[in-house]
């Protein structure tokens, strides 16, 4: 039985971020802009966790995931090292609607830069004119900046702690380019829900298409299990098989943020106990090497 | 129930002697009584995840195949989805040649521990049966399944598991998507020809709702492994974590990749929802959801696995299945404090296995019959907090022959729940029909096929969950062995 899948290299692009990349040749292949992967760190006890897909190298059969250390399961793929396997399925979901719309304006938040260069590429090389509005709480947690700024015709930095570009959420510029005539012809924003429901609230009185990716609660990723539905207009959606782009005009954002947050409570704690594990071993490691050094 | 009786081995082996003292007329073997299988004590097993069913004794098996009258025209067999030549392992059971009786199985029936375990006996190879008949009850049939059942966990407890027999390569490969049981049946006999098989897999174990769905008290996840070991040892080969359709399109498969043919067997799909009021409030839950969280992602060991199950402590299940009472029972044992599941009919309309509702009852569910809810109710945190039900009473009967149930204006309730696990169905997976446009399906998005279970693409079968809807185990077995044969045709 096969299907777990090599981690080739690995960085720390800060203290909570990480760069993946894994070997899997045909979802290198088959993946296009916006679609997503799930991967777990152990085949018997991992929870599967969605994740975009940032990058991908399909001469090399390799996908680049990008993510942040939010949680139990995500601290204990950071501990994964190149050699490593891990089980990984995609790419999962529809792939962005991608033409030639005119001016698009991408916008990202955080960890939501990964993906949203993959999306921001595609629009560049069918012909769009592509404006990048890159968001994050601090410069350090800005990533995939050289590959954007690469590919972007206009690039506008924010961070809520002026730290680097702009003091400011995305909406401010966002708002700024809805009001020139002619406004964007289409926005995409991936990010937090909250950034992105503020995107969608921003575009909303200029009538100006925008689509959002969502990440919701999600098992299988393949339209069995249910846990990532969402009301999008007067309907219900199943993120997986819909999705993961819909017109953020239409997501119930409230009812979204909710169900995100079905196991909070249990996810803190366990969240909690992994730090406290990661100090203990980094405590026991220190003294082993206090010890060695006698 | 069994568990009352206390029927030891002692007891059985005592009456099979006395019964064995004298030559056995038809009428004496419809008198001896239809053996109880023994169970864990209900209150010991509604906290724990071990198996409920612990399965007959060989004493047992052998008084209860002594009830069988060998009725020459075996009304059981075809009763039976897959022909076991049912009078034939009976015989051997009582000769007390247990391995002879899994042999005459196993030439229809490759998983007998999962048939077993998880067949409806009872509307299927025990409705027709003789012995149920002149007693004027099903439930007095021959009791078939516990004596599958009891053959293959004898079989494997030997170390006695046969591997069937393989033929030289022939050169011919053929794809299966899913490692279900419509997948792995078909799997089996295919290559069982020579033909190269490979089963691709979504996700990261084989055995699809036998591991994501149907929980390990019913069916231990074991018996499931080691049937995947089985055909890994004839050479089938697994490609988990692939899902056919995005990982590869299913055309590819055939193009590029060299497979002769394929069988889809994908399953279930996307779950049915009431489409009522507040059912995305934080708490309502698919079953496949519930199910896959605490079975295939082991969430019942909590500080182990890294997935969580929602704390709850009133528990409502919506719907009358065996999905509904692996949801209720499964709820009870992470927990939660009352489990009630409501029906909108009643006990005798119920689709479950009447041993998994009798084994839900005795574990202390509560069953609201008659009852279904029109609303769900949540508090300013947008969780469940109630259920707004109406009653039913029965009136005249639908176009399935069950009484239609009719509601009764004005008699709406609001009860209190903390969590509500929808159990009422499947649509169908739409991701395969998605990605290949050509397939064609019906206006349910089921899988269309011919009576050799061909879809509308040369050389592609479908059979199990995705071309008939939500059904059962053995029906899926049943569609994977007509494909397997047609494919085998082909091949040749």
């Amino acid at each position: 039985m096969h299907g777990t899948h090599r981690i080739v290299s690995k960085t720390q692009l800060s203290e909570e971020v990480f760069r993946i990349e894994v070997e899997a040749p045909l979802v290198a292949r088959e993946r296009k802009a916006g679609q997503f992967v799930i991967v777990m760190y152990d085949e018997e006890y991992s929870e599967r966790i969605p994740l975009t897909i940032a990058d991908a190298d399909p001469v090399r059969g390799t996908v680049t995931l990008i993510f942040q250390t939010v949680g139990a399961s995500t601290h204990k793929l950071a501990l994964k090292n190149p050699g490593d396997e891990i089980v990984l399925l995609g790419p999962l979901g529809n792939p962005t609607h991608i033409e030639r719309f005119g001016w698009a304006v991408c916008v990202g938040g955080g960890i939501g830069l990964a993906p949203l260069y993959p999306i921001a590429k595609a629009m560049k090389e069918a012909g769009n004119r592509v404006t990048v509005i890159s968001g994050a709480r601090t410069k350090d947690l800005l990533i995939m900046q050289k590959e954007l700024v690469a590919i972007a015709d206009e690039h506008i930095v924010v961070t809520d702690d002026g730290s680097f570009g702009r003091k400011a959420l995305v909406t401010e510029p966002l708002k700024e380019l809805c009001m020139q005539s002619p406004p964007p012809d289409i926005v995409v924003t991936i990010g937090p829900p909250i950034m992105m429901k503020f995107c969608a609230e921003t575009t909303r009185p200029f009538g100006v298409k925008t689509l959002a990716s969502l990440n919701t609660i999600m098992l299988d990723g393949t339209g069995m299990c249910g846990g990532c539905r969402v009301a999008i207009g007067d309907q219900t959606k199943f993120v997986c098989v819909d999705g993961p782009e819909f017109d953020a005009h239409l997501v119930d954002w409230n009812g979204m943020m909710m169900r995100l947050g079905t196991y909070k409570e249990i996810e803190k704690e366990a969240h909690d106990r992994c730090h406290l594990e990661m100090q203990i071993a980094k405590l026991e490691a220190h003294a082993a090497d206090k010890e060695s050094a006698k | 129930m069994s568990h009352k009786e206390d029927f030891t081995m002692d007891n059985a082996e005592l009456e099979l002697a006395k019964l064995r003292a004298a030559p056995i007329t038809p009428k004496i073997r419809l008198q001896i009584p239809p053996q109880d299988m023994p169970a864990q004590d209900p209150a010991a097993r509604r906290s724990n995840m071990e198996e409920v069913a612990l399965g007959y004794t060989p004493a047992q098996a052998m008084l209860e195949a002594e009830r069988c009258l060998q009725c020459k025209n075996a009304p059981c067999i075809s009763g039976c989805p897959v022909r076991i030549d049912i009078p034939g392992f009976i015989g051997k059971i009582k000769e007390g040649d247990f391995l002879g009786a899994s042999k005459i199985i196993k030439k229809t029936n490759l998983l007998p521990s999962i048939c077993g375990r998880v067949c409806p006996q009872e509307t299927q190879c025990q409705a027709p049966c003789t012995v149920g008949k002149a007693l004027g009850g099903v439930e007095k049939a021959v009791q078939i399944g516990r004596l599958e059942r009891f053959v293959a966990d004898y079989e494997r407890a030997q170390g006695a598991m046969e591997m069937p027999h393989v033929a030289p390569p022939t050169g011919r490969k053929v794809a299966i998507v899913g490692a279900g049981p419509a997948g792995l049946t078909c799997a089996v006999d295919v290559r069982r020809e020579g033909h190269e098989v490979t089963i691709f897999e979504a996700f990261h174990k084989p055995g699809g709702v036998m591991v994501y769905g149907i929980p390990e008290f019913r069916l231990p996840k074991v018996l499931v492994q080691s049937e995947a070991e089985v055909l890994e040892c004839m050479g089938v080969d697994f490609e988990l974590n692939f899902l056919v359709g995005r990982t590869r399109p299913l055309r590819a498969l055939m193009s590029e990749d060299g497979y002769d043919a394929v069988f889809i067997g994908t399953g279930a799909g996307l779950p049915k929802f009431m489409n009522i009021p507040g059912e995305n409030y934080v708490g309502v839950f698919s079953a496949n959801e519930y199910l896959t969280r605490a079975n295939l992602l082991k969430a019942y060991m909590r500080g182990m696995a890294g997935t969580p199950i929602y704390p709850s402590r009133r528990v409502a299940v919506l719907g009358g299945g065996n999905v509904a009472m692996d949801s209720a029972r499964m709820a009870l044992r992470l927990g939660a404090e009352e489990v009630r599941v409501l029906y909108r009919r009643t006990r005798e309309e119920m689709p479950a296995r009447a041993e998994e509702v009798a084994h839900a009852m005795e574990e202390g569910i509560i069953f609201d019959f008659l009852k279904s809810p029109t609303r769900v109710l949540g508090d300013d945190r947008g969780r469940v907090a109630a259920l707004e039900v109406l009653s039913y009473e029965l009136g005249e009967p639908d176009e399935s022959g069950r009484r239609r149930p009719v509601p009764i204006r004005g008699s709406e309730q609001i009860i209190p729940f903390d969590t509500v696990i929808v159990a009422i169905g499947n649509e169908s997976n739409p991701l395969i029909s998605h990605t290949t446009p050509e397939l064609q399906v019906d206006k349910h998005g089921h899988i269309l096929v011919d009576e050799k279970q061909k879809t509308s693409i040369e050389r592609v079968y479908a059979g199990g969950d995705i071309v008939l809807g939500a059904a059962t185990v053995i029906l899926a077995m049943g569609e994977g062995r007509r494909a397997a044969q047609a494919i085998n045709e082909i091949l040749q």
